[in-house]
């Protein structure tokens, strides 16, 4: 066996095109998770709602998505979609596409959960106070909901985040991507993936610690 | 005499199969402390959510200032209400709750504001202004910056008074407000029923603290298997009582009436 020798300095020379590639993941996993939370928002809602009919396509929806691995449908969205006759979809819009119906189906049940946990006596209360449907919704359901939800939220985008590394399948030029164009340039293999390993874990971390403070900020509701 | 600002006709309600209002008839006069007592299951609570239509009823009417609210008769036909229109008609009635149900994500000052802003209207420096003067006068001017999880049971069962009233509703419904209360806190949270009772309030009050019932109702309703067994001035539903279930009744309090 052949001794390994490091040699960091391609790591130094390609840093830009890493951190490049770790803000682009970053940028998909925060757009995916807020357009996921609408549609979950919306789901969870249909699914908790007395219109019967609404019921049954979210959750087939839900089930599909969080059965099939996230890989194939993002392969399935980027080569099947144009099969299909919808063209004009870049590889990063695809992917948001993709990110997002997977987040979507994942915060679906996290709202759900959220509304089903949610004590009946704050709506009764703001029933009391003659609130309309709507402002109870608004003012009361929802911030406490919001509350409730946050720690499952802040997971779910950590998650997300490790998962944009699946966009490298499609040549999406994240930080997986990148890692992988220059260790094939350079054939550096340990330096590479450490590296790319430790912007990860850097960033996860980041993000963990800064959403416990959001949750500590809201904490209110016990 | 004038007319009763509140008049239930006739109430019944069932759940399913079973009925638990067989006809409630009561009326409550502006300014009248009425209580309701019995044991549980006796339909107190059940009747006061129906006068907030926090449940439906199948059969009665109930009249605030001469209107009905909650249903009306459409060709002949009893028919709920719409949301928006029940909501209003809520916005003049106060609730305070067993369980206190502040809303977790608000302080003692937002949770009076909100129902004065987004329900009544105001401006918020308004709604501010008499949030903080009734949480003054509930004795928590120290507290209005305080989250529900920051306060005692008693503190926040005072906040949620503040709530109701400080919406200047026609009457105030009180569900049973000291039975989850810690008994060294109960007093505070009187103290304050009793001072509005003072003030005029009009209010319908569900109780087990015989004493309080008996210094500050002006009516006492002892009602028993959804319906009303007795009522009349404390004094005379204490002293003789006409069944012998209120007799039962009351002398599970120790013989505080003299049985």
């Amino acid at each position: 066996m052949i001794a390994y020798q490091f040699n960091w300095s391609v790591i130094w020379r390609n840093m830009d095109a890493f951190l490049h590639g770790l803000a682009l993941g970053l940028g998909l996993a925060v757009v995916s998770l807020l357009l996921g939370c609408v549609i979950g928002l919306a789901c969870a809602f249909a699914r908790t709602s007395r219109i019967k009919w609404l019921d049954w396509p979210v959750w087939l929806y839900v089930e599909f998505i969080r059965n099939t691995p996230l890989l194939l449908l993002i392969i399935f969205v980027y080569f099947g979609l144009p099969q299909m006759g919808v063209y004009g979809l870049d590889k990063i819009e695809s992917f948001v596409l993709t990110l997002t119906l997977y987040a979507g189906a994942y915060m679906c049940e996290v709202f759900r959960t959220g509304l089903a946990s949610m004590p009946n006596q704050y709506r009764e209360a703001a029933k009391a106070i003659g609130l309309t449907p709507w402002q109870r919704q608004r003012y009361v359901v929802l911030p406490v909901m919001f509350r409730i939800t946050l720690p499952a939220v802040s997971n779910n985008l950590i998650s997300l985040f490790k998962d944009t590394s699946l966009a490298a399948a499609i040549a999406v030029p994240e930080l997986t991507f990148t890692a992988r164009q220059v260790n094939a340039n350079t054939f550096r293999v340990f330096e590479v993936w450490i590296t790319a390993s430790v912007l990860y874990l850097a960033a996860s971390y980041v993000i963990a610690f800064g959403l416990r403070q959001v949750e500590r900020r809201y904490a209110s509701v016990r | 005499m004038p007319a009763p600002l509140l008049r239930a006709i006739d109430i019944h309600k069932s759940y399913d199969q079973t009925e638990v209002l067989k006809g409630i008839d009561l009326e409550v006069y502006q300014g009248q402390v009425v209580a309701l007592i019995g044991s549980s299951g006796s339909g107190k609570t059940t009747f006061l959510r129906c006068v907030n239509l926090l449940e439906e009823y199948q059969q009665g009417e109930i009249d605030l200032d001469g209107q009905p609210i909650g249903y009306r008769m459409a060709n002949g036909r009893r028919q709920r209400l719409s949301e928006r229109a029940v909501s209003a008609q809520r916005a003049r009635i106060g609730f305070v709750f067993q369980s206190f149900n502040l809303f977790p994500h608000m302080t003692a000052e937002q949770n009076v504001m909100l129902g004065l802003t987004k329900v009544r209207g105001m401006a918020s420096g308004e709604a501010r202004e008499r949030a903080r003067s009734w949480l003054d006068r509930v004795g928590l001017s120290q507290r209005r910056d305080h989250y529900p999880y920051q306060l005692s049971g008693g503190q926040q069962q005072r906040v949620a008074i503040a709530r109701a009233v400080a919406m200047e509703p026609r009457l105030v419904l009180f569900d049973e407000v000291t039975s989850a209360l810690d008994p060294e806190l109960v007093a505070e949270v009187l103290g304050v029923m009793q001072d509005l009772a003072k003030s005029g309030m009009t209010m319908i009050v569900v109780s087990h603290e015989m004493l309080f019932v008996r210094d500050v109702a002006d009516r006492v309703v002892f009602m028993d298997g959804g319906r009303i067994v007795q009522e009349g001035p404390p004094a005379q539903v204490f002293k003789n009582p006409e069944s012998e279930r209120l007799r039962a009744f009351l002398g599970r309090f120790h013989g505080l009436f003299g049985a």
